[in-house]
């Protein structure tokens, strides 16, 4: 039992790191630019792709992991430009967008890698299994989630000792007012968006070994990241992380638990936190 | 003059609309009843929609699983109980209602995305039950051999152009009830709720109670929609229910032009039809769909039935809506 608990613990915590790589950007897109990113489970499965076609002919893992970031956040940052800047802070047409987007960028993924679910395969030294604390344990789900607390470490140190940072959450806190003192906000915003871009594709190849990548990944994590993002709190990078935890929690318990439920015990805790602080846990009311 | 204008257009377009829907049917052939027949199931499932997104200004994200879980109702209490046409019409319609009503604490309270976030989720949990939940559902497979009833009054409704009349009938009372609803008092506030709720609160009206009552009762339309597609189809599977099914519902209410309820009807219409025409020769359905929506924000932002309004009111109404967008701005920095 005290195994059972541990491994289950363990795997939560992997699935965690992914919800994190993914819900960052999320959360942050929304904090900064209000805009609602229906298509940040697309950036998520594309990086994936990319990452796989990169994988076959180089056989890199990393380089993989960095081209499928950087392709993906270049994507974004061409979407910030090209379509969503017409419309500023306009949430309604800007997630129009994005969801429009989302649905073409599934359907030229099935037109460019077809319908099978494929597996992206992990560097040779990170294969394999280790022992912690008395269980044997895949060393990849260790690695992900080592890598995870990398990137939460590297965003809050640049959000909170950098100068871009600090302009970043002035134009979190007040958009007029970080305009009004002379802060290129679009610019900021574009490069939020290419951040949050990034970090889904990245996140997609690092999941890749472990979910693999096939057609409908994209909303089923897009759905997840909103879950973490309604549990932590919109627009906190703390309510991200400790959001993933739990919902990358409570998520592995019950699949392991209760598998008829699995989905839905998601929603006690999403309720709870909605019902008893709508803003989430970290969110600014 | 403008009015009366006005009331003859809309009297001719509602005519030639009767004589499209129930005169020329018989002429038709079967593909054809069979696709007005699912025109009609969506553009109920789209008016209903178009309650909350339309008049009360919320989007939902989540309204497809109202659809799929009455579609639920029907396969389960027919294909296992052999129930009859009312019993499901009725589970059918309640259990949305139930689902809502709880669902409705945790939404009515949220604003703007903050709903569309929550609806969202929401709708992940209705659609991970029926894709999880497999003794109950069947899992992915769904389930199939929902057969078509027996409503009574000598009606045989396997006969598709039957079904297709029946369906009619179902379209015009919820429209009636709808377009009643929204002229009501209630359909007035909620569209006062859809300008400033701030305003609305203000002036001593209970928001939440208006937006949860909305909320309900477009889940309980959306399931009625829902038994008549488990009929039609006879067969439901989570892929009814998914995100990308409520997207599509969300697209015909923008199309065809929010707050109209004929126009989201429309939306529905024309959604189909491109749905099950463009299949017939490409398999780049959700393709077509994104750049559709694309193009309905960047050019037709207000859907295609305010936009012909709009085009036929012309230029003699040019100088007072300038005044009234005025008036509106002026508003907007009140709110502020």
């Amino acid at each position: 039992m005290g195994d059972f608990l541990l491994v289950q613990t363990l795997n939560g915590l992997s699935f965690a790191a992914l919800l994190f790589l993914l819900s960052s950007g999320l959360s942050l897109i929304y904090g900064v630019m209000k805009i609602v990113n229906i298509a940040h489970g697309s950036f998520f499965m594309l990086g994936a792709y990319v990452g796989l076609s990169v994988l076959a002919r180089t056989g890199n893992f990393f380089l993989a992991a960095i081209a499928g970031g950087l392709s993906v956040g270049l994507l974004g940052a061409v979407m910030e430009r090209g379509f969503l800047r017409r419309f500023p802070l306009q949430a309604m047409p800007q997630m129009m967008i994005t969801l429009g987007f989302a649905l073409i960028f599934r359907d030229l993924s099935l037109l460019i890698w077809g319908g099978d679910p494929y597996l992206l395969e992990a560097p040779p030294f990170l294969k394999g299994s280790t022992t912690v604390f008395g269980v044997v344990f895949p060393i990849y789900r260790l690695f992900i989630f080592g890598v995870a607390v990398a990137v939460a470490i590297a965003l809050w140190l640049f959000n909170d000792k950098t100068l871009v940072g600090a302009k970043l959450r002035a134009a979190v806190d007040d958009h007029e007012m970080a305009r009004g003192v002379g802060l290129n906000v679009p610019l900021i915003s574009g490069f939020m968006f290419g951040l949050g871009a990034f970090l889904a594709g990245f996140g997609g190849v690092m999941g890749g070994p472990i979910f693999g990548v096939y057609p409908g990944l994209d909303f089923e994590l897009l759905s997840l990241g909103f879950v973490v993002v309604l549990v932590g709190g919109r627009g906190s990078l703390l309510g991200s992380a400790v959001g993933s935890i739990l919902v990358g929690l409570v998520d592995n318990f019950g699949k392991a638990l209760i598998p008829e439920l699995s989905y839905f015990t998601l929603f006690a805790p999403m309720a709870l936190v909605v019902a008893l602080k709508p803003a989430g846990l970290f969110g600014k009311e | 003059m403008k009015d009366l204008f006005r009331t003859k257009t809309k009297l001719a377009g509602i005519f030639l609309g009767m004589i499209f829907l129930m005169a020329l049917p018989p002429f038709y052939t079967s593909y054809w009843v069979s696709l007005m027949t699912q025109m009609l199931i969506f553009a109920v499932l789209a008016m209903s929609l178009d309650v909350l997104m339309g008049y009360t200004g919320l989007s939902s994200f989540g309204h497809a699983g109202f659809f799929g879980a009455a579609g639920y109702v029907t396969a389960i209490l027919t294909t296992r109980y052999h129930m009859g046409f009312l019993a499901c019409f009725l589970s059918g319609i309640t259990l949305p209602i139930l689902i809502s009503l709880v669902f409705g604490f945790l939404v009515a309270h949220a604003t703007g995305v903050s709903f569309l976030i929550i609806t969202l989720a929401l709708g992940m949990v209705l659609w991970g039950l029926a894709f999880r939940w497999v003794n109950m559902t069947g899992g992915d497979n769904g389930i199939s051999g929902i057969a078509r009833p027996d409503v009574g009054l000598s009606l045989v409704l396997k006969d598709p152009l039957t079904f297709y009349y029946v369906t009619l009938v179902f379209f015009l009372t919820a429209m009636v009830l709808l377009v009643i609803l929204v002229r009501s008092p209630f359909g007035h506030s909620l569209k006062g709720i859809r300008e400033s709720e701030s305003r609305m609160r203000v002036l001593g009206y209970h928001t939440w109670f208006h937006k949860y009552l909305a909320y309900v009762v477009a889940a309980g339309f959306a399931g009625a929609a829902g038994v008549f597609w488990a009929y039609f189809n006879g067969f439901i599977s989570p892929f009814d229910m998914d995100l990308n099914a409520s997207i599509e519902i969300i697209l015909m209410v923008i199309l065809g032009g929010p707050g109209t309820l004929i126009g989201p009807a429309i939306g529905a219409g024309i959604i189909v039809f491109l749905k099950n025409f463009i299949s017939a020769y490409t398999q780049r359905w959700l393709l077509i769909l994104g750049s559709i929506y694309i193009l309905t924000i960047l050019y037709a932002p207000q859907g295609l039935v305010n936009l012909l309004r709009d085009w036929f009111r012309g230029r003699r109404l040019k100088a007072e809506t300038t005044i009234a967008q005025e008036a509106k701005s002026t508003c907007k920095t009140w709110d502020k």
